[in-house]
């Protein structure tokens, strides 16, 4: 058993003057150096969870234990220094620099000069900002995507183990959201933080996500599990409901092309050799390495030149989509670098999608067939 | 900050620069241009007996300057009062007085100042002349500052302060170095007011005797001199203008900075 970094026990918060409880009861174990993603329809809880954490909000009643000790009774200016705490609405300081924001707790920590200097620029740096441009900046003078960013390096600014970030891509551009959801999952891969992220979008989750907790209402969990694990055994009507439409199709980004059983056995020829006999209508043709041909079997066609390849980072379905994109059934996977490694085909990605199914039905072997 | 860290933003637009040039110099210009033709129409003119009383350098530098501190006596006094108190009606736990108390504070500015300082002179006898002008502009001064105060804070984006709290700033060092520097801007407009409004009101601190530049005017109505009413008037208003002049550089001046 993995240890718990944040441990809810029976936490509730009333507003007064409401009928009903924001968050009732709830109980959850958020494991360590993982990202758990609090996700669910508005109102639900989520913000209020979160800011019970880091005690912005005074539970009516329940523990919190932070790394196995309670923190419910402990000094909340204190508690939120080891917190690191990142919105949607950035809450960055207008009338502070960029440098300056990120330094906020490492000032209130008295970190000396050099030490808070070093921190900015390297903190820059990770999330992928000039630090000779941008620490003069002030706020207003980035774009939304640039002023996420440096909201995430102040809510890493002095170190914390634990990171609350609160729908921090919410009001970002689907493009620009993608990069920063994969900078955050690189970042995470070198700090290793125990991180609780709140979003809407249950794609957003599924990618982002070691464990989802789908809230219901009231800050009930209606499932709390592995993305796999919620989009194919979703726990009640209510959670298939909210993952809607397409949950087969999700399951596919969850598999980089990096971790799937990538075919070698595709007949291949080295550029300007002799084509070999082989059963398969075409051949791959490489030129030092790289995959650059489909040459026909039958002589008269000229080849076809190799489109939409997937690298190690690309997921399975990113290879559906090179499939569709190039009316073909089997895509080209090459290495970070681009030298070929092997291909990958349409029964391959539904043996993947299936592995773990009892209850599918027996597939036809005819190639390319999609059910 | 080097101009090589700076985005590119849109340079500052030809006539804003000239406005502002103007701005800076120009109302001072124009302040000594009426100063110098007040000064060479009433020295042109042939001063009688009662003139020369008002008009002569030694008596208007003298109510000049006791316009000035008694204004500033109640400025001082407004601010001291007034800022702290919008702190704290914009508290959480306060805010529920924040209502009377700006009743009282649009009722106070809402009463004729001159009723008011009579009315004062009348019940407060025992007081003294200073302390009744000083409590009356007081009291007509306060409503700009608690005012602006009160919507400088409240106007701060919630989401600033919240996440000053959730890094560990406490109360205090989020009003400190949070709130209050994004509420500077509007605060000082209020106080920029409330310095022309107690400038121009000192001037009634004559009908309780309490002296300033009201004085002079006074002279020229109950002696009917032209003369002097004007040049009474005329500098209460140069006063008043300087002042804003002043307060606006003061402004500028303290305007944070990227926002
Ligand atoms: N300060 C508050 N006072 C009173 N009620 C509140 C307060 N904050 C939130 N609530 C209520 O508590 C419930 C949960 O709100 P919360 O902000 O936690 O939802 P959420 O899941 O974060 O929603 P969203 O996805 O829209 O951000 C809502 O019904 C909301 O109206
Ligand atoms: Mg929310």
């Amino acid at each position: 058993m993995p240890d718990h970094m944040i441990q809810l026990v029976e936490l509730t918060k009333s507003y007064p003057g409401q009928s009903e409880p924001a968050v009732d009861a709830l109980t959850l174990d958020i494991p360590e150096g993982e990202i758990v993603v609090f996700v669910g329809p508005s109102g639900c809880g989520k913000t209020t969870t979160m800011k019970l954490i880091n005690r912005l909000i005074e539970p009516t009643s329940g523990r919190i234990l932070l790394n196995g000790a309670d923190v419910t009774g402990s000094d909340p200016d204190e508690l939120r220094r080891g917190i690191g705490y990142a919105i949607q609405q950035t809450g960055l300081f207008p009338h502070r620099t960029v440098a300056e924001n990120i330094a906020t707790v490492p000032k209130l920590l008295k970190w000396g000069t050099e030490r808070v200097r070093a921190r900015v620029d390297e903190l820059l740096t990770m999330v992928g900002l000039d630090p000779a441009e941008y620490r003069g900046r002030y706020p207003k003078q980035l774009s939304g995507g640039q002023q996420q960013r440096v909201g995430v390096a102040r809510a890493l600014a002095a170190d914390p183990p634990v990171l609350l970030m609160d729908e921090p891509f919410g009001a970002i551009d689907p493009l620009t959201r993608e990069t920063l959801q994969n900078e955050l999952l690189r970042i995470q891969r070198e700090i290793r933080k125990t991180i609780v992220f709140v979003t809407h979008d249950i794609d957003e989750a599924v990618k982002i996500g070691d464990r989802i907790a789908i809230f219901s209402e009231h800050g009930r969990v209606a499932q709390y599990d592995t993305p796999e694990k919620v989009l194919s055994e979703p726990a009640d009507e209510f959670v298939a409901d909210f993952i809607g439409a397409g949950a087969s199709v999700k399951r596919l980004s969850l598999t980089r092309v990096a971790d799937a059983a990538v075919a070698t056995d595709w007949p291949t020829v080295q550029r300007g050799e002799q084509p070999r006999e082989s059963d398969r209508e075409f051949l791959l043709v490489l030129d030092e390495g790289r995959a650059v041909e489909w040459l026909p079997r039958r002589d008269g066609r000229g080849g076809l030149p190799v489109l939409n390849a997937v690298g190690p980072d690309h997921t399975l379905y990113d290879a559906l989509n090179a499939m569709l994109t190039n009316n073909s059934d089997v895509v080209v996977v090459t290495d970070a670098e681009g030298t070929y490694r092997g291909t990958l085909d349409m029964p391959a990605i539904q043996d993947l999608i299936h592995a773990d199914d009892t209850t599918s039905v027996p597939r036809r072997a005819t190639k390319g067939e999609v059910r | 900050m080097s101009t090589a860290t700076r985005p590119s933003a849109p340079a500052v637009p030809e006539a804003a620069r000239a406005t502002r040039y103007l701005r800076i110099f120009g109302t001072p210009v124009a302040l000594l241009g009426v100063v110098a033709a007040l000064y060479l129409y009433v020295d042109a003119q042939d001063l009688d007996r009662i003139e020369q009383r008002s008009l002569n350098a030694e008596y208007l530098v003298s109510r000049a300057v006791q316009h000035l501190s008694l204004s500033a006596v109640v400025v001082v006094l407004i601010l001291a009062v007034a800022i702290p108190l919008g702190i704290v009606l914009t508290r959480p736990w306060a805010r529920k007085a924040a209502g009377p108390v700006l009743t009282l504070a649009n009722i106070g500015q809402a009463t004729p100042t001159f009723g008011l300082i009579v009315l004062f002179a009348v019940v407060f006898m025992t007081w003294g002349v200073h302390t009744i002008a000083i409590v009356a502009f007081w009291l007509y001064g306060i409503l700009p500052v608690l005012r602006n105060t009160m919507v400088g804070l409240e106007q701060v984006d919630r989401s600033v302060v919240e996440s000053a709290r959730g890094m560990g700033m406490s109360r205090a060092r989020a009003l400190i170095s949070v709130e209050l520097p994004l509420a500077v801007p509007v605060m000082l407009a209020g106080i920029r007011t409330a310095l022309v409004v107690t400038v121009g009101t000192v001037a009634l601190a004559t009908f309780v005797g309490a002296g300033g530049l009201g004085d002079v005017i006074n002279n020229g109505i109950i002696s009917s001199r032209d003369t002097v009413l004007l040049t009474g008037s005329v500098l209460v208003a140069v006063l008043a203008l300087f002042i804003d002049w002043l307060a606006g550089l003061v402004e500028d001046l303290f305007r944070p900075k990227g926002v």
